[in-house]
């Protein structure tokens, strides 16, 4: 079954870091991943640029409408995602626990829809 | 202290030291545990409403019982009329008025938990939960597991014992070494998950580790004859001894606590009451001439103790006390600390050979311990590609941050 691991954390706190911290972060991801293929349970893995980047698009009336930043202000942000494949949500919640994004930060667990 | 704060601090010591022995003593009778749990915990709410105005009594556990007692009753009246007469609840909840000694059948109901017709992995959860009154979200929390599924599976288990009439009771000697055994077992799961959290931060499993000791220590006390019983008790209080050495604060980072391995721990860190018990009951559990595998695991203990405390290398030693558990448990987990230790007495060679015969085994792709100690192994023997791969591996797979930046400072030590 597939789930969607996202991992929100305070990106203010990231830009608080050393470069050399935050390289350490990178690999710690980069690790996170390895194990994730060696299992066999990776699927697909992002990381998305900071919040500020953001635009918000709805149709309002039948017309779009464009604002500036997140659907949602908090105070994590949506930074990255992991879809794995894997038995089932004890193993989901076991590979969330090993994020590193659950010790910066907090991962949301989902299940996907079979499609 | 007012009477409100009086009465709710007796009523937090009273669950604190006899919360088990209510629950195990409502159950025992009726199989129900579910019902006992909740007949006590409205007997909690009366004893907060009553005693800020009346006082506490005397006996708060046989106040609390009394009125469990009479709950309990009352449900059972509403919910089995049809199946029970006056007679047979009485009989059910028999026993005269508590005034004195509340039966301890804890142990029993220990026994119960452990039931064989009890899947495994909740067995652990069950014991925290009907013995130490931990929380369902407490307890999924520490088991990492989600906390509506961790309710489900504890409510699913309490009604087996009560439909399948599971009793409450210590087994005989023919059968007792098997479900002792089981047990131990479910005990050990509990210090284990606690003790995954090395840096004592998060304190539901900190409290695990402590709750996990409270449990063996009562089974250690209520079966001193049990060689195996006392085996465990001195393997926890032996981890658990070290549990702070574990630790250093980083020196350019003083909130930042830096793992340190056992070859490098300061043994004057280690609690020395702690190991001393350990070592005693050790002694107490090898007069008693029945081997097993928790003493064993607490005899390793003792000989890593011995050896960084003397300097004195016992690397042979050591390597046959796991042949020994090996050839008992033939646990994978076993066999990866066993090639470790036949790295130190034969050279990481030997010990990275003894490692590579277990990569068959399914259930070690995901297990951290076997990719951590091949990447080690792997660097010593100068194979660094491969080395670096594993120690990815190895940090991908750890949940502590603490660890996972010692494993990156090992990786980043490999040559290019």
């Amino acid at each position: 079954m597939q789930y969607m691991l996202a991992v929100y954390a305070d990106e203010a706190g990231y830009q608080r870091l050393t470069p050399e911290e935050q390289k350490q972060g990178y690999a710690a991801y980069m690790a996170y991943s390895d194990a994730l293929k060696q299992a066999k349970a990776y699927v697909a893995s992002g990381r998305l640029q900071p919040v500020a980047t953001a635009s918000t698009v709805r149709l309002v009336n039948g017309k779009p409408q464009v604002l500036d930043g997140p659907f949602i202000d908090t105070k994590e942000q949506f930074g990255g995602y992991f879809l794995i494949d894997v038995a089932d949500l004890d193993a989901a919640l076991a590979w969330a626990g090993r994020c590193p994004g659950a010790s910066h930060g907090s991962v949301e667990v989902r299940p996907m829809w079979a499609m | 202290m007012t009477g409100g704060e009086q009465a709710h601090s007796t009523a937090d010591a009273v669950a604190r030291r006899s919360y088990g022995k209510l629950v195990a003593y409502l159950a025992a009778r009726t199989q129900d545990v579910a019902a006992a749990e909740d007949a006590l915990s409205e007997a909690f709410a009366a004893a907060l409403a009553n005693w800020p105005q009346n006082g506490c009594p005397a006996n708060p556990e046989a106040w609390l019982l009394t009125v469990a007692r009479r709950k309990l009753i009352d449900a059972f009246r509403s919910n089995h009329a049809d199946q029970f007469g006056e007679g047979e609840l009485d009989r059910l909840l028999a026993a005269a008025p508590v005034t004195t000694e509340i039966p301890d059948e804890r142990l029993a109901m220990l026994f119960a938990c452990a039931n064989p017709a009890i899947e495994e992995a909740v067995r652990a959860p069950l014991m925290l939960q009907v013995v130490l009154g931990l929380d369902a979200k407490a307890i999924a929390s520490a088991f990492l597991t989600s906390p509506d599924a961790m309710s489900k599976r504890l409510v699913r288990a309490k009604t087996k014992i009560r439909a399948a009439q599971i009793p409450f009771r210590v087994p005989e000697r023919a059968e007792l070494a098997g479900r002792l055994d089981a047990v131990l077992d479910a005990i050990y799961a509990a210090y284990s998950e606690g003790w995954t959290d090395p840096a004592a931060t998060d304190a539901a499993r900190r409290d695990l580790a402590e709750e996990a000791i409270f449990l063996a220590r009562l089974v250690a006390e209520l079966m001193p004859q049990e060689a195996e019983a006392l085996g465990l008790l001195s393997l926890l209080l032996h981890t658990e001894a070290r549990r702070s050495a574990r630790r250093a604060i980083d020196k350019e980072r003083a909130a930042q606590q830096e793992f340190v391995p056992l070859a490098e721990q300061d043994p004057s860190r280690w609690d020395a009451e702690l190991v001393d018990e350990a070592e005693s009951l050790l002694r107490e559990a090898s007069a008693l001439g029945s081997l097993g595998r928790f003493q064993l695991q607490a005899a390793l203990q003792s000989a890593h103790v011995y050896r960084r405390r003397t300097g004195h290398g016992n690397w042979a030693d050591i390597v046959e006390l796991y042949d020994a558990l090996l050839a008992l448990t033939g646990s994978p987990v076993v066999a990866i600390n066993r090639a470790v230790a036949l790295a130190e007495l034969k050279g990481a060679a030997a010990g990275l050979e003894a490692l590579d015969q277990l990569a068959d085994d399914d259930r070690l792709g995901e297990y951290q311990p076997w990719w951590a100690a091949r990447a080690e192994l792997l660097a010593r023997t100068g194979a660094h590609v491969e080395a670096r791969h594993a120690y990815s591996v190895a940090i991908g797979l750890e949940r502590d941050d603490a660890v996972r930046r010692f494993l990156t400072r090992r990786q980043a030590a490999l040559q290019n």
